[in-house]
Formats: structure tokens, sequence, C-alpha cells
């Protein structure tokens, strides 16, 4: 125990944006080392929406009438959008965990910045969602998937999904958050989920639907990103230079307006 | 003020919500730089709701402390670079090994980059973790993750080290090897304060000894101040009836400058020599004709130093409702 002396404490100089974005990255990679730790938990997150795509490629799909283009192409980027959703639950379902286990009691006592649990979660969950896009594109072109535009406006629709991504994370921060513990955080996160990614645009033409849900089902917020989507990655009929907008104007949108509402719980917790 | 004060803390009050429970009321607390104070008192007392209060996580509702001068709610982020917090809720993250853990907290603690890794290294061989370096924490018996949360708030060698309830729950050596360990951190001029339920722990660790009850100090001294009020033994007699026993303390009861505690068929005596006391006891019970159960001396436990500083036994279980409202299912987990 030599080493026991009290040296002044080396963090007095650090402050600033700077040591923001280290504690952040800190919390990423540890949030990371977690998916690396627990092969099973992403082997089998991945395996759901591999499931989604086989059952609406082979099951359902030939039911389905779409113009244009083969009901693969019309449907993967709904797939995609789909996958990017259930994906920030984990957001809502590793911030419930750390919540309860006590840790973000130990980081309160730290001379952390504040803003690093929250933006570690967060970009932990979007460089995962990046993996899980990786990924799904394989499956999609193992089942007949074939985008239309080149490589660049596919990467853009990946950034614009990704983007869409993030901005739910933040509302499903706040649920983590809010949640007594990780499984009640996962059950609490579905009921919002399920309306948004299949009372829309990424599974079904809406014409199919009755006229009352047609409305919210144009307009709300993962269709204009299936939209945008479809736009970038098949085109033709499905070109919509509109799409692309709103759906990024949405996502900031959605962000100003949550991330406040998780940092204040995140505050009080 | 000659030497300036590592914890201060005045009027301290925290009442939680839920039940309105007040589980700090009117809490006053002093701890000189380089010594080590340990706050005893049975669960639910208010120690854990204190050292929360005093390491920022949570915001009194009355009262005021600082920590090395840092006010604990308008300094906070002052006073989180001059604290250490290890706790009975070994809260390390199970997924990552030992070195990753000790380097996650080395890297929030802002520690330049190239002495975050020989740091963790250095710690983990202190606390005798190297082999179990490269292990998740998950791995790790009870004994070994309570050293490694205590070697994550010494990452940043800081000057003041909160410790709530470090040994609660472990076995017996494992217990006497986290003393050894924070014995050796007391010598290097580290200021502690150590919150414990076994009298025996604030004994042997600490300087001085507060006693806290239902959320207030009730008696505050050096362990050697605190045992010659108690006195040092604890004797108690076992007879065959209720009866018995009230007779049996009549004829003993000037042996003993406390009040004798009958309860039941049992008598117990609170003295400052064990022993020679017993021999008269039973000389005098024998000369009674007052036939003996059984006898057995002991130390005086947590519940003695209740008994004898506040004339009632120890409420437990009051727990749940002062200091589990905040913490959620977090209890509920750690106690299985």
């Amino acid at each position: 125990m030599t080493s026991a002396t009290i040296a002044p404490p080396a963090s007095s100089t650090s402050n600033g944006v700077g040591t923001m974005f280290r504690d952040i990255w800190t919390v990423t990679k540890r949030n990371l080392i977690r998916n690396v730790r627990v092969p099973e938990a992403l082997f089998f997150s991945s395996l759901q929406p591999i499931m989604f795509v086989l059952l609406f490629r082979y099951v359902f799909g030939g039911a389905i009438p779409v113009e244009g283009t083969t009901y693969v192409n019309y449907l993967m980027p709904g797939i995609f959008v789909q996958t990017m959703c259930f994906g920030a639950v984990s957001t809502s379902i590793g911030l419930a965990e750390d919540l309860q286990s006590g840790l973000l009691e130990r980081f309160r006592a730290l001379p952390m910045s504040r803003a690093a649990v929250l933006g570690g979660r967060t970009s932990a969950d979007v460089i995962r969602n990046v993996f899980v896009i990786a990924l799904m594109t394989a499956v999609g072109f193992l089942v007949g998937f074939r985008p239309t535009g080149n490589v660049a406006t596919y990467l853009a629709a990946c950034l614009i999904m990704l983007l869409f991504s993030y901005a739910l994370m933040w509302g499903f921060a706040y649920i983590g958050l809010s949640a007594p513990n990780a499984e009640v955080a996962q059950l609490m996160s579905f009921p919002l989920l399920f309306p948004l990614t299949f009372a829309s645009t990424a599974f079904v033409p809406v014409q199919s639907m009755p006229g009352w849900l047609q409305g919210f089902a144009k307009n709300q917020p993962v269709s204009v990103t299936v939209d945008a989507a479809r736009s970038l990655m098949v085109g033709g009929v499905y070109h919509s230079q509109s799409s692309v907008i709103k759906a990024i104007i949405w996502s900031i949108a959605i962000f100003i307006v949550l991330a406040p509402i998780a940092v204040a719980r995140y505050r009080k917790v | 003020m000659s030497e300036p004060l590592a914890v201060d803390a005045h009027g301290l009050t925290k009442i939680f919500s839920k039940g309105s429970v007040k589980a700090l009321d009117g809490f006053d607390l002093e701890v000189p730089t380089g010594q080590v104070v340990g706050l005893l008192g049975p669960n639910g007392a208010g120690k854990t709701t204190a050292v929360r209060i005093l390491s920022t996580i949570i915001r009194p509702d009355a009262g005021s402390a600082t920590i090395m001068g840092h006010d604990v709610v308008k300094h906070a982020a002052r006073v989180r670079r001059v604290i250490g917090l290890a706790g009975q809720y070994a809260t390390v993250d199970e997924h990552l090994t030992g070195t990753e853990n000790l380097s996650m907290v080395g890297s929030l603690c802002h520690l330049p980059r190239v002495d975050v890794k020989p740091r963790a290294k250095e710690l983990l061989e202190q606390f005798g973790l190297a082999d179990a370096a490269d292990r998740p924490a998950s791995t790790y018996s009870g004994g070994m993750r309570r050293r490694l949360d205590l070697a994550a708030a010494l990452v940043a060698r800081p000057p003041v080290l909160f410790l709530d309830e470090p040994t609660t729950g472990l076995d017996p050596q494992s217990r006497i090897g986290l003393w050894d360990v924070i014995e050796a951190l007391v010598k290097g001029g580290t200021t502690v304060l150590l919150t414990t339920q076994y009298l025996e722990e604030a004994d042997r660790l600490a300087d001085r000894i507060v006693v806290i009850n239902s959320g207030k100090v009730i008696a505050n001294g050096t362990p050697a101040e605190l045992k010659a009020d108690l006195g040092t033994t604890v004797l108690e007699f076992t007879l065959d009836t209720p009866e018995r026993a009230q007779e049996a303390a009549a004829l003993l009861s000037d042996l003993s400058a406390k009040v004798a505690h009958v309860d039941g068929n049992l008598l117990e005596l609170t003295v400052e020599q064990g022993p020679p006391v017993a021999a008269e006891s039973l000389r005098r019970l024998d000369a009674a004709h007052i036939d003996l159960l059984g006898l057995s001396l002991h130390e005086p436990s947590l519940d003695d130093v209740f008994l004898a500083l506040t004339g009632q036994k120890t409420e437990v279980d009051t727990e749940a409702l002062t200091e589990g409202v905040t913490r959620r299912g977090r209890k509920a987990k750690e106690s299985t």
C-alpha cells in the first residue's frame, strides 16, 4: 500500500466540451462492450428482424400487391426503419438496468459530465444500429432485395434512418428512466412501437387501410421516414424529394422535443 | 479553526415523500482531516441517507454540509473531485472486467489518458485482484466485488472517502481482508467516513464513533469513551421462569452500574469486568438456591449500545420505509 498517498485531485484542471466528449465516449465504450460480452443478446435481437424479413417476404408478401417494384424491394426500407425503432428500445432497457443496479448512482458521485450517461447510451445504441443495418442489408440481398440507387443514395437513406432512431432513443430514454425495472421498460415500449411501425407505409400500401386510418398512417413519422428511405433506395414511383426533407424535419423536431424531457427526467432520478 | 474539517454537516434533514419518513432529522457531523469516523447505527437509522447527501447524490431538504470546504449543494462538481464512494451495493459493472471497470472510472474522473490503465493495474494488484483483472466482474465473489468497488472509489486518489457499510453481507474472512485494506488506506492519510452496523468494525477502524438512530446523532466519542459508557461485557443469564429472573435481577443489580435488563426468563447485566462479576453472580445465585439454565458472556453488540443509549431495542426493518423508497428494486435484488 505504498501508493495511498494524497495526490492533488488530478481532475481539477479539466472541464468543458472536450471532457464532455471524452466522458460520452467512455460511457459509449462501456455500453458497446456489453454487446460483445453478451453476444447472445445481440444474436437474438438480430434474429427478430430477420424473422420479420422472412415472414413478410415469403408468408404475407405474396398477398400484398405493390406498384412499380417487387414486394421485397418495397418491404426492405420498411423493415429497416422498423428494426431501427425496435433497436431504440435497447436505450430504455439499458438505462432501466443501470438505474436498477445502482450504477447511475455511482456515476452521480463522479466528477463526470452530466451529459455522459444519456449521450453515451444513445451513441452506443446508434452504433449498434449501424451494425444492424449492415446485417439487414446482407439479409436483404440474400432474399432478393435489389436497391436501384447508387451507394451514395443508399448511405443517405441509412443516415436518415439512423437520425430517426437517434431522435426516438431520447423518448425511450425517458421511458427507461421512469420504469421501475428493465422488464417493465421493455413492456412499456412496445405499445408505442406497434401502432407506429404497423399502421404505417412500412409493410403495406396505405390505400389498403380504412379511410380513418390513412391520414395517420400516411403522415406519422415512421411512414415519412420509410417513404424517404424508399425514395432513396428504390426510387421510381416511390421517388419523393419531399419525404426526405420531411423525414429530416420530423427527426430533428422529435429530438428537440424529447431530449430535454429525457434530460429533465435524468436530473430527477 | 486551525485544522480544517474534511466533512462539516449541520442540521441535515431529509424527508422521503412516500410515508413522509424523516430519514435524517437535524443530523450534525464533523470529520477532521485525516481522521476515520465511524457512523454506527441499525438499518434505517439514516446512515446511507447521510452518505448520499454528503456525496452529492441527493440534496438535503434542510441543513448544509461542506466537504473540504466545498458546499455539497452549491458546489457539487467540486465536491465530486475530492471524494470517493464505495458501498454495500457494490456498484461495479458486471459485464466489464476488473481492468475495464477501473479504467472507466479513471476516464470519468479525468485522469490523464496515459495514467488510466497503469492506475487500474496498480489498484488491481494492490487489492489482490490481479489474477482476475481480465475476467468480467460477474464472475467475482462477493468479497472480490467489494474490493473492486473500493478500488474504483480510489482511482482518482480522493482525499475523502465514504464507505457505506463496506463489509455488510461479507463472510468473516473477506471482512477481515477488507479491514486490512481500509487500515492501510487510513495510514496513507485518507479521511474516511465509514458507516457500519457492527460495533466491532467501528471499534477496529474508527478514531471516533458517531451513533445515529432515527436520523439523529445520539452519541459521539472515541471507541474507548463509548465502551466506558457501555461497560465492556454483557452477561446473559437464563433462568427457568420470569419470576426467577426478577429475583435474580434484584440480587445482582448492585454488580452493574447499569440497570439490569429482564426479558422473560432472560437477565442481562452490562459490566466492566466480565469474568469476576460472573463468578460473583454464580456464588450469589447458588447461595440463594436460584438455578441457572444458562450463562453467557459477550462483547456489547450494536443492540447493547442502543439498549444502553436509548433504553430500547433497535428497530430493525424500518429501512424499507426510509432509505429504500428512492432506490427502487435495488434492495430487493441485493438481498436475494
